[in-house]
């Protein structure tokens, strides 16, 4: 195939992936540098990408400081008892402190933002959630970035970060290829944002054949964020922690709405409330500070999403299900009904296409709820991604190392699923953490940091050949057999992924092993993942498209491969529901209430593993108060 | 499949294949008419179906847990600024929504930036955002800090 190489040269500010994070980089940092050049690199189109591509019906992260409703303090509180005390304080508070004026800023773009007839105020779903009529939420959100701008690339699949010659640990750009022509492309660029995604598809899904694809978070999110970072050799943190998510069965569609507006709860297959029955043993595992559901009750401080998590898996398999939403009740009300349903039409179809398909109303029936497969990101309910750096004015100086939401290599900045420690950002989130880096992204160049950044011949010449050399694999063995897909000489993308999707099920705590792990399992899972990287390098494409699959599965593997090294490194179990270590049940604050941080050396493959201090920049003032106005009485 | 074509109303115009998230609409070299090469990576994400002027796309459940006999049709009108559904039950149930997808003349509400008085050295080097403080109150406010909310850094721990 004759490609050619294209050199896009004198970039300031590259974004790697337009989804949320990366159309708010790009957006913002034309306002910075107004005379900066600014590219973004997408792999689909940026019109329709990211795991926001089919819409939203919530945004999920809006503080409302503007209606008195809550300070960024409250929604550190919030995260971090969500995530069993494990966040980067800093990076959640500038975040929230910042997250109001993006939504203000959607809502100027023509976003539907639902109001409250009542109030005038934005109609509330939950505390943090906000509700939209969100179908067009991505385009309109893209619509920005394309206006600021110089060039949006679609359809380039970004496969390394290249790094500068004259300096070490210095960005200089990216490489990649376009899926449609083949093209090598080369971006030179002074500074780079990641904004790619978090990894779906990295254990294996519930669903087989055909419906491998009806996942929870997009199929398109190929942990590229872990990937690309990784290899360049940026610090890691947070990357055990993977998440699991409570959703309609086989539709995959949202419960949170159901929940919080339409008030439906869950019951088990006798229609017994089950959850706080698992509550008492739950809480020798991880202790009161964790799970105190009177505290809970008093606070208006949500029981932590894993927590509730473990009680569904225990009861399943206890024999008790299926579990129920019990949904029949609140869709008596015709205006529920409708929101019930244009709920999942704005962002999950496929679970209305599933009801349709099997005669489920859940009107007249209630519909069943499962667990799904883990998933790893860092913007939703979880918290993986790059050691970045924080604010200056908020970060201790372990957090601090001059650059917002800078990582651990100079110039490389990362937002969304690409930042470890800032869960519950969401969409609006991650699309402010996009217009921070951005932001710092131009100081940075601003201050002279990027100059004479030399990349030379051999760096690009050396990627152009490993990116295209799985189709050169398959040009020269494919003769070796008759037909089909069965060779002694090389295996393709869907092979590789159904490998890395069964060892990380069964090594790594997936679905089918009730999401149980231990030492040894993860030892033989990391022995496994080092075989499967050598025959990474006998994958062959038969297509630009087979291309695409190819390098994204060598970033899920690269991602797989963190997570399990941090899993190991994590002696405890610290989100049962998320993961169990077999090993090491009970959730070890004394040992344990750290940030765990990797990195792996790009020249040997070697992963050197530490502990960061997890700092508590904000009080629990919160719950002193609560305690102080209802002492808790003393149970007969 | 999950998303699948039309044979007799596609016309190969490629506007799938322009917008698919997940690089599985293509053109069939043969036939010139678009279709799904992978529906194991398909999201039924609909972004094909609501780009086809034809309406030649459609979705069906997967088939290892979607019995036929089901549809959900879309059309999506960004001059309206609306997107109405039609969901069809096997048993023959047919529900209808209809939902704004924005408020405004499509792409008329953003700034440009570029034309936007420049930033000052003073706002480069505070923690404001574009349009902020504005935006994020709605007023004077200015954005937090840890001390302007009278919060007090607790030492971090290492084990």
């Amino acid at each position: 195939m004759a490609c050619e190489t294209i050199v896009e040269d004198s970039i300031d500010i590259l974004v790697v992936g337009g989804g949320l994070g990366g159309s708010g980089a790009a957006w913002e940092a034309r306002f910075w540098g107004q005379d900066k050049k600014i590219v973004v690199a997408e792999k689909a189109n940026i019109d329709r990408s990211g795991a926001v591509a089919q819409g939203l019906y919530a945004i999920n992260c809006y503080m409302g400081t503007r209606w008195g409703e809550n300070n960024p303090e409250d929604h550190v509180r919030y995260a971090r008892i969500d995530l069993m005390g494990m966040v980067r304080e800093d990076l959640l508070f500038d975040m929230a402190r910042h997250v109001d004026s993006t939504v203000h800023q959607f809502e100027d773009w023509g976003l539907p933002i639902m109001k409250n007839p009542k109030t005038g105020n934005y109609l509330r779903e939950g505390r943090w959630q906000i509700m939209i009529h969100g179908e067009s939420y991505k385009p309109i959100v893209a619509e920005a970035a394309k206006k600021s701008a110089d060039k949006i690339y679609n359809r380039i699949c970004v496969t390394h970060l290249l790094l500068d010659d004259a300096k070490d640990n210095r960005i200089a750009g990216a490489v990649g290829f376009n899926v449609r022509t083949g093209n090598y492309h080369v971006f030179k660029s002074k500074t780079v944002v990641v904004a790619a995604g978090g990894a779906s598809n990295i254990f294996k899904p519930r669903s087989v054949g055909e419906g491998a694809g009806r996942v929870w978070y997009a199929p398109w999110s190929s942990g590229s964020a872990y990937g690309l970072m990784i290899n360049a050799g940026a610090k890691m943190t947070q990357m055990e922690n993977r998440i699991v998510l409570a959703r309609f069965k086989d539709g995959y569609g949202p419960v949170g709405a159901y929940f919080l507006h339409l008030k439906t709860y869950t019951q088990n297959c006798n229609g017994e409330e089950y959850e706080s029955k698992w509550f008492p043993e739950l809480q020798k595992m991880v202790g009161k500070e964790y799970l105190d559901p009177e505290l809970s009750h008093r606070t208006h401080r949500p029981i932590p999403t894993c927590l509730r998590n473990h009680a569904i898996i225990n009861e399943v398999n206890a024999g008790r299900g299926p579990i129920h939403m019990v949904t029949m009740k609140a869709f008596q009300d015709p205006h529920l009904e409708e929101v019930g349903w244009e709920n999942f039409l704005g962002m999950t179809v496929g679970q209305a296409v599933l009801w349709a398909a099997t005669d489920v109303d859940p009107k007249s029936e209630n519909p069943e709820l499962t667990t799904s497969e883990p998933y790893v990101m860092g913007s939703h309910a979880t918290g993986a991604g790059g050691w970045a750096s924080g604010p200056e004015d908020i970060s201790p100086p372990e957090y601090f190392w001059g650059y917002n939401r800078m990582m651990t290599i100079e110039g490389l900045f990362g937002a969304g699923d690409a930042v470890g420690g800032t869960p519950h950002a969401f969409s609006s989130g991650s699309f402010t953490e996009g217009r921070l880096a951005a932001k710092a992204a131009c100081k940075y160049i601003d201050d002279g940091k990027a100059e004479g950044i030399r990349i030379n011949d051999q760096q690009v010449q050396d990627r152009k050949e490993e990116i295209f050399a799985p189709m050169e694999r398959y040009k020269i063995y494919r003769n070796e057999i008759v037909a089909g897909t069965v060779s002694p000489s090389y295996i393709n993308p869907k092979q590789g992924l159904d490998r890395l999707q069964k060892l990380m099920d069964e090594y790594c705590g997936g679905v089918t092993v009730s999401y149980m792990t231990n030492e040894k399992l993860l030892n033989i899972g990391l022995k496994k993942l080092k075989i499967m990287e050598e025959d990474l390098e006998s994958i062959a494409a038969k297509d630009i498209h087979e291309l695409l699959r190819a390098w994204e599965l060598k970033h899920r593997h690269r991602t797989a491969e963190c997570v399990t090294q941090h899993t190991l490194f994590r002696k405890e179990t610290r989100w049962p529901g998320y993961y169990y270590r077999g090993d090491a049940m009970k959730l070890d604050d004394k040992n344990w209430h750290v940030l765990t941080v990797s990195r792996r050396d790009p020249e040997t493959g070697e992963y050197t593993m530490e502990k960061a201090p997890c700092y508590h920049l904000v009080g629990d003032e919160e719950e002193k108060a609560a305690k102080k106005k209802a002492p808790a009485k003393k149970r007969a | 499949m999950p998303t699948f074509v039309y044979m007799t109303s596609c016309d190969g115009c490629g506007h799938c294949v322009d917008i698919c998230p997940s690089d599985i609409m293509h053109i069939d070299p043969t036939y010139r008419r678009a279709y799904n090469i992978e529906p194991d990576m398909c999201w039924e994400c609909y972004s094909c179906v609501k780009a086809c002027p034809q309406n030649a796309i459609d979705a069906r459940g997967y088939a290892d847990f979607a019995p036929l006999g089901h549809s959900v049709r879309v059309r999506r009108d960004e001059e309206k600024g609306t997107i109405s559904w039609r969901v069809k039950f096997r048993n023959g149930t047919e529900k209808n929504f209809l939902s704004p997808i924005t408020t405004k003349p499509w792409g008329t509400g953003y700034p440009e930036l570029k034309d936007e008085p420049a930033p000052s050295n003073e706002m480069r080097d505070s923690q404001h955002l574009y349009s902020e403080p504005k935006y994020i109150r709605m007023d004077d406010g200015d954005v937090h800090t840890l001390e302007s909310n009278k919060l007090k850094m607790k030492l971090g721990v290492y084990y």
